[in-house]
């Protein structure tokens, strides 16, 4: 075998770039469900994503989490075919984003961060609508729908314009699901809507995915960040990291501090003022606080700030959260 | 097909349910044509006509008469002094004075020479043209009598007849261009906006990751406006034959097969233009100024082409609705067949191809 190669250089030549195209088939087939490869995307002279490379396994509630401007809904709009990308090659569900769009968008669904649906047909309307663009009823696939669709059911005959945050949500995301789809794109479903109707969503998005459907959920708010599978932080057109929750978190190496006390304001702005304050952040009715000096214990850090006029000061070790690592992150 | 029905149905819902846009839609044509029939009218009618008169002979009565006579005129005041002359324009009492010499008839026997002096105010240069050249007519009618009676030797009796439109009622011209106008209005505007719409609320984004071709999205919007427009269509005609009396003198066939032609070519320009904008505002700037503004100034409606001078006379041959108006004025005025508008029916025709072909080059499958 050896000695026929050497004998056709050609013939080898060419026999090996059969090999690498069916390698590359076979390594497409067991591709994650959805797959980015350093896409790139300016607009103008705004670079929205920066060599960004994400993989979304099948059946994963995968979180895509970053404050506004991050590149989340540009990231979306490549994976749901809507832009081009300037570099970089992605795949949905086994199919190229700009050759293959077609099979894409008939099998995935999508559920845009602004509230789009007809403001001027009823619920049921546009659920219908909907259901018939993709083919479908909804009797066909009401089963899918039902635990979420039967919280509006009642409301089936009034304008969708007239409906309450949460419930528009409810009304988007039943669209977005009447066609069974595959991989379901859900950017910033959350946004402006009251804690309850979050809590609520995230509690239909579990359910969802032990249906067999891949999520792909964009939100701004960190402490959704522990209800997905895995997420990818991501800040100006970059991903920082890409994890699970719980390994994110355990991963944070410093020790965190919680300060509370009569004057946040002052005591936040004081604090930063302190050499061995590392960063000090506000969140809630609390201060987390990371020292860079380990030697420094929290009796010298309360004597420090009675000394600037401070009362009742408590200071306790806490358990960092998804938003401590996004900070420490960012400033790296 | 179920879904570009889905799509159609949808389609109506947004415009029935929106009852400002459907009024407008609707009762647009109608109030268009009973304005224009009836109000905004460049024909002359009851001038009002003020007479200084200090003879008061045989001749003088007899001119008076005639115009009073007149269907274009209306005696209303007689005055007795040429100071009053200045105030009867100021305060807009007469458009029109005539003034009698002293001694009118008497002069006229004794010298064979008299004199009528004719006022008007030619604020609307149009109608003081018109109504001087009908007191003229009046006089000189008078004067065919008097020599009558003196069997002058030599007569030229020039005989005008005027073709088409015998009553030189204004409703021949405009009723062509109203509905060149609001078949341009509701299908090029209404359409385009239509289409922004979706990109501009977002609702495009969800459709286009759909199954459903992007160009039966756009193909659905259009087919409520052509429903509206063939309706709008036989609301001007019955309005036109039975209330303002406009007959349809040649083909009916003709004149409904080039009106379907020409609702396709603005619904082409209405594509042309969604492809091009992305705001309901600029769509509809667009329409208004690069449409309709040039529908209604250069399409013949309102000035006639062949007194523009040559390359704006150039520059109306590229709307579409110059050619329509000029077809619908040789089927429903000149009474012509359809074989005498097959020019236009070609102009229009390659119109929408080019417009359909330049649209959907440009149309994107995607956002941007």
């Amino acid at each position: 075998m050896s000695q026929n190669n050497e004998l056709k250089a050609d013939s080898n030549c060419q026999l090996s770039i059969v090999n690498y195209q069916l390698s590359s088939v076979n390594c497409q087939l067991q591709l994650p469900t959805v797959n980015c490869k350093s896409i790139s995307k300016a607009y103008g002279s705004v670079q929205a994503l920066k060599e960004v490379s994400i993989d979304v396994e099948a059946g994963e509630l995968y979180g895509l989490i970053g404050p506004d401007g991050a590149g989340k809904t540009t990231l979306f709009r490549i994976l749901t075919t809507l832009i081009l990308a300037d570099k970089g090659t992605s795949t949905v569900g086994g199919f190229d984003v700009v050759k293959d769009y077609k099979k894409i968008r008939s099998s995935v669904g999508y559920m845009p961060g602004r509230f789009s649906l007809y403001q001027d047909l009823t619920v049921e309307e546009n659920l219908t609508f909907f259901a018939n663009v993709f083919g479908t009823t909804i009797e066909e696939n009401y089963d899918l729908i039902k635990d979420i669709y039967q919280q509006i059911e009642p409301f089936k005959t009034r304008r969708a314009g007239a409906l309450s945050g949460g419930m528009k949500q409810k009304l988007a995301l039943s669209c977005a699901l009447i066609h069974k789809p595959t991989v379901l794109f859900l950017d910033e479903p959350t946004t402006g809507v009251d804690p309850v109707s979050r809590k609520e969503f995230w509690g239909m998005l579990r359910n969802l995915k032990e249906q067999g459907i891949t999520i792909l959920v964009s939100t701004p708010y960190m402490d959704e960040a522990s209800l997905c599978d895995r997420i990818a932080l991501i800040t100006n057109g970059q991903i920082l990291k890409v994890d699970t929750p719980q390994n994110i978190v355990s991963q944070f190496d410093n020790i965190l501090w919680g300060v509370r006390g009569n004057n946040m304001h002052k005591l936040l702005t004081d604090l930063r003022l302190h050499p061995s304050v590392e960063s000090c952040f506000s969140f809630g009715d609390t201060l987390h606080v990371m020292l860079n000096n380990n030697a420094l214990t929290t009796t010298a850090l309360t004597t420090w700030l009675s000394g600037k006029g401070h009362q009742d000061v408590t200071i306790f070790p806490i358990e960092p959260n998804v938003e401590d690592c996004f900070m420490e992150l960012t400033k790296q | 097909m179920k879904q570009f029905l889905t799509f159609v149905k949808k389609e109506f819902h947004h415009i029935f349910r929106d009852h400002r846009t459907m009024l407008i839609l609707i009762g647009m044509p109608i109030v268009e044509i009973i304005l224009f029939g009836f109000a905004i009218t460049t024909e002359v009618k009851d001038s009002k006509v003020a007479i200084l008169d200090t003879s008061h002979d045989v001749a003088t009565r007899h001119i008076i008469d005639e115009i009073n006579a007149n269907k274009y005129f209306n005696v209303v005041e007689y005055i007795h002094n040429s100071n009053d002359i200045q105030r009867v324009f100021q305060k807009g009492e007469a458009s029109m004075v005539v003034v009698f010499e002293d001694h009118f008839y008497e002069t006229l026997l004794h010298t064979g020479k008299a004199q009528i002096q004719v006022i008007a105010d030619a604020t609307d240069p149009n109608t003081a043209t018109t109504i001087t050249y009908y007191v003229n007519r009046i006089i000189s009618d008078y004067q065919q009598t008097l020599m009558g009676q003196n069997k002058a030797p030599y007569q030229i009796t020039p005989n005008i007849k005027l073709l088409f439109n015998p009553e030189m009622k204004g409703a021949y011209n405009f009723v062509p261009g109203v509905l060149g106008m609001i078949l341009m209005l509701i299908c090029a505007m209404m359409t385009s906006i239509a289409i922004v719409r979706e990109k501009e609320t977002g609702t495009m984004e969800i459709l286009l990751v759909s199954p459903i071709k992007p160009i039966m999205i756009i193909l659905a919007k259009m087919v409520p406006y052509f429903v509206i427009s063939c309706f709008n269509l036989a609301t001007v005609l019955l309005l036109s034959v039975y209330v303002l009396g406009v007959p349809v003198a040649g083909s009916l066939t003709g004149l409904i097969l080039i009106s379907l032609l020409f609702i396709i070519v603005s619904l082409s320009l209405g594509l042309l233009v969604s492809t091009l904008t992305h705001t309901q505002l600029a769509a509809m700037l667009v329409s208004g100024m690069v449409f309709l503004l040039p529908v209604i100034l250069l399409s013949g409606m309102i000035f006639p082409i062949e007194n523009m001078p040559m390359w704006m006379q150039r520059l109306s041959d590229i709307i579409p609705a110059k050619w329509y108006i000029e077809a619908v004025k040789a089927l429903m005025i000149e009474g012509l067949g359809i074989m005498n508008i097959l020019k236009e029916i070609g102009i229009l025709s390659l119109m929408t191809l080019v417009f359909t072909a330049i649209s959907l080059k440009k149309f994107n499958v995607r956002l941007d």
